[in-house]
């Protein structure tokens, strides 16, 4: 039964480490702006035109 | 109603401003097949094709802001003043600068677009990231490469001039307090979860564990998980209850840290002398419920200001007309003496004689009148208006807080706190504090008479049950859903204590121009010789070159000549008089009857700013007159209110021009006071209160700063609630000022819900302490009966708030 003591143990580290996670997803300021973030993930990437010259040559060779 | 014969029906439809939506006067502004209403909204199209950003036309429809053209050169010179710039910019390495901009001009994912890739405009800015929500952007730019003036520029280029304050800049501290609430919630959730895990056991087992040392091993863990409860995510409690018994007054947060303070001392004598578990599920719980709850209450809107003076209004800088030339000076040095420039679009900074030049001054941020003023030489200019036109020179008078409209903030009022009254939640804690200790004092009793080992047990279960924590909830979970509800209906509230305030009113003062008047429609009427189409055209052409305001309003209601091609000839612009031009053959002129007077000895009595004449051929015809349009539903809200016996009044900074039209709105009862200057305003409304009146006041410009801030409850009508709004309780946008009858019994049924739960939660509180006067509250009653209690009420209050709001019509 001794496992049990470990088992425990192990469960608070567990959820320690889903509030270690909360707390830094809190001060890098992920919930500083809930709003832009769901914009900017739709805007195209920078260069599109320099990324389809870079992909080209490799769908050609297969 | 006789309505000029298909007004709308005639008029071809305009070609809508590929940048900016407005409508074109004509074709003539165009790129291939994309045409624009001006110059400058075809400027920044160019700029954004050349540099490939036109995906910005893709997200939203017409996504720009109407140009206002290339700026002057020096318009933002004072940012180059190391002071000014060192103020504004958060960090600054040698080479890379960090600033935050507030842009209220951001509306929709086209200009996240547009912002976010201005590197791709200017190699010299490094990085830009928009916070919508705040209305925000932060840039990193290279200072070998730009300057922090020539970014002001390019935000200002491309339609999002800054709006630059040392007000704003000063308190552009980032949110600390905000995430340490998140951290004190995190915190307490994870040790409530974790303790409520390890005190299962010992529910399902009824108290005995046969493993040796397992019971223990909980109890401890259990211990020391709660610590940080108690001492971190808790803090708050303790030290407002503090600060409240120090000031001698019994807040609500007294009984809660009383209530935490005897479930753990008792839980942690349980688990230390080895003779229970204890109750520290329920102990944290109940922290991580409230704070829950008072983090929902108090989210507030970010892009907000609710407590603007006309420090955050007022430029930073000013062109100081010195014996050495022109130079850029803070507006603060300003002193009494000196020779100021402003240009086109600049504001005047403190009261000014105007020495040369066109003064054509928009005071519509201080009265909410859209008409610009015009003003001669040698007359005195008040601070707070805007220069339309060419620029002027002038002699302050006086420093900058000493002017006519600065001098309000000098009042008592603008310092110390509002006068918000007490909430009624703190009496009804009050009585349950003495309720509860009464109940408290009858059990002690009771047990030392009979059996004094169940005494301190029986006294503490008290202590814990009673917990007024539901009462705390039921207001905070139902006045931040109403929060919600209101902010939905473009009611933006500062807090929840507004509610209360606004259940308690029984005065209603409006402001006239901006408030019950709408800034954006306007009421034409022509006296005089009826027009002849050849006519109309005339004049509807001359009128839409020029820039004054009410020729632009004329223009658009004359029945059309769009498509049609006038030919004009020597078109002339007389800033704030008047034009004259001949058209398609016919001499016209139209402007003012001072101005037309210069031309003819017509002798026409000189009148009211919101005139305008026509002379034909040299003729007089007649006149139009240009007037505000009151609301939509403006008589209706005024009936409901009188019939919900709100006494109503209506101060007025304008003449008495409409007092006929405002009596049959308002009715004969009703006091309409006129020429009301903003300290009379102020007075009239504290001379209301000391009649034991509790006033809500409508008011939308600077005029009205004081009177909303004397009253009850300030409301600040907005027709565009991105721009400036004195300091207020709440921001009403300009259209739902209708809905005004709702809001207030929307917020006086919010007193009702809570009342309602309250009754909910001392059922509750019976309940629990029927079990707890015999001694007989286990661990697992308490776990049960406070999560059972706290999450129905929230429930209730949330469920009860939004079918009100329904029933309301909001």
């Amino acid at each position: 039964m001794s496992a049990l003591f470990i088992l425990i143990g192990i469960s608070i580290l567990v959820a320690g480490g889903f509030l270690a996670a909360f707390l830094w997803s809190v001060k890098s300021g992920q919930y500083d702006d809930d709003y832009t973030p769901s914009v900017r993930m739709l805007f195209d990437d920078d260069k599109p035109q320099e990324i389809i010259s870079t992909l080209k040559p490799l769908i050609k060779t297969k | 109603m006789t309505k000029p014969p298909s007004l709308n029906s005639s008029i071809p439809e305009q070609t809508a401003c590929y940048h900016c939506g407005e409508p074109c006067p004509d074709k003539s502004i165009s790129r291939e097949d994309k045409f624009f209403c001006c110059e400058g909204c075809r400027q920044v199209y160019l700029l954004l094709q050349e540099n490939d950003l036109c995906v910005y036309y893709d997200f939203d429809k017409n996504p720009g802001i109407k140009a206002k053209g290339r700026f002057t050169s020096s318009r933002f010179a004072y940012l180059d003043d190391e002071l000014t710039r060192e103020k504004l910019v958060q960090f600054n390495s040698g080479t890379q600068t960090n600033v935050t901009f507030s842009l209220p001009q951001m509306h929709c994912s086209s200009c996240i677009y547009l912002l976010e890739h201005l590197h791709r405009i200017h190699p010299g800015i490094i990085k830009s990231q928009v916070n919508f929500q705040r209305k925000e952007v932060f840039v990193i730019f290279d200072n070998q490469q730009i300057t922090l003036r020539k970014v002001v520029e390019l935000l200002a280029f491309i339609g999002y001039e800054p709006r630059i304050s040392l007000e704003d800049s000063i308190s552009k501290k980032p949110g600390k307090f905000d995430k340490q609430r998140l951290y004190r919630i995190g915190v307490a959730g994870f040790c409530f979860a974790n303790i409520m895990m390890l005190s299962f056991p010992e529910y399902f087992s009824s108290g005995i564990i046969e493993q040796k040392g397992l019971k223990e091993t909980f109890s401890w863990l259990n211990l020391a998980l709660s610590l940080p409860v108690l001492f971190y995510s808790g803090s708050d409690f303790f030290v407002s209850a503090w600060k409240g018994l120090r000031q001698r007054f019994l807040n609500i947060d007294a009984p809660i840290a009383l209530a935490i303070l005897v479930t753990y001392g008792r839980s942690y004598y349980e688990i230390i002398s080895g003779h229970g578990a204890g109750y520290l599920d329920s102990g944290s719980g109940i922290v991580f419920f409230m704070l829950i709850g008072r983090w929902f209450q108090d989210k507030t809107y970010d892009s907000f200001s609710f407590d603007r003076d006309y420090k955050s209004y007022f430029p930073l800088g000013v062109t100081l007309m010195g014996t050495e030339g022109e130079r850029n000076i803070p507006v603060t040095r300003l002193k009494k003496g000196d020779h100021i420039l402003i240009r086109n679009e600049e504001m005047i900074p403190s009261d000014a004689i105007l020495i040369s030049g066109q003064a054509n001054v928009d005071y519509s941020f201080v009265s909410g009148e859209n008409t610009p003023v015009t003003k001669s030489c040698g007359e005195l200019i008040y601070a707070g208006g805007k220069q339309v036109g060419s620029a002027i020179e002038l002699e302050v008078t006086g420093s900058v807080s000493q002017s006519y409209i600065t001098q309000l903030w000098n009042n008592d009022v603008f310092h110390g706190k509002k006068n918000t009254e007490k909430s009624f939640i703190h009496p009804w804690s009050r009585y349950f504090t003495v309720a509860l200790f009464t109940v408290a004092a009858l059990t002690g009793i009771y047990w030392m008479l009979h059996d004094q080992s169940r005494l301190l047990p029986a006294l503490s279960s008290v202590l814990i049950v009673a917990c007024p924590c539901s009462l705390l909830l039921s207001a905070t979970f139902t006045y931040g859903n109403m929060l919600r509800i209101f902010g939905k209906n473009r009611m933006y509230l500062k807090n929840a204590g507004v509610i209360e305030s606004l259940a308690g009113v029984d005065t209603v003062v409006f402001d006239k121009t901006g408030t019950i008047t709408s800034n954006k429609a306007s009421l034409v009427t022509y006296e005089g010789t009826p027009l002849t189409p050849k006519e109309e055209i005339a004049l509807q052409t001359i009128a839409r070159q020029s820039s004054h305001p009410l020729s632009k309003i004329i223009a658009d209601w004359l029945p059309g000549a769009e498509g049609r091609i006038s030919v004009v000839e020597g078109f002339r612009e007389y800033t704030g008089k008047g034009v004259e031009a001949t058209v398609n053959g016919l001499p016209i002129k139209l402007g003012s009857a001072h101005f037309l007077n210069q031309f003819h000895a017509d002798c026409l009595s000189s009148d009211t700013g919101t005139h305008v004449h026509i002379m034909v051929n040299n003729t007089h015809m007649g006149r139009f007159q240009v007037s505000n349009q009151y609301r939509d539903g403006l008589k209706e809200l005024i009936g409901s209110l009188k019939q919900e016996k709100y006494r109503l009044y209506l101060l007025s900074g304008d003449n008495d021009a409409e007092k006929d039209n405002l009596k049959v709105i308002f009715g004969p009862a009703t006091t309409l006071a006129f020429r009301q200057d903003p300290q009379q305003k102020l007075e009239y409304v504290k001379s209301l209160q000391d009649q034991h009146r509790k006033v809500l006041m409508l008011g939308d410009g600077l005029n009205d700063a004081g009177a909303l801030m004397q009253s009850n409850v300030g409301i600040a009508v907005s027709d565009n609630t991105s721009q400036f709004t004195p300091a207020c309780d709440a921001i009403l946008d300009g259209s739902r000022v209708q809905n005004l009858d709702n809001f207030l019994s929307f917020a006086k049924s919010g007193k009702r819900i809570v009342t309602i739960s309250f009754i909910l939660s001392i059922l509750y509180n019976i309940v629990g302490l029927s079990f707890a006067v015999r001694g007989l509250l286990s661990p697992m009653v308490a776990a049960i009966l406070m999560p059972a209690s706290s999450i129905s009420i929230v429930l209730l209050v949330t469920l009860l708030s939004s079918v009100m709001a329904r029933l309301k019509g909001l």
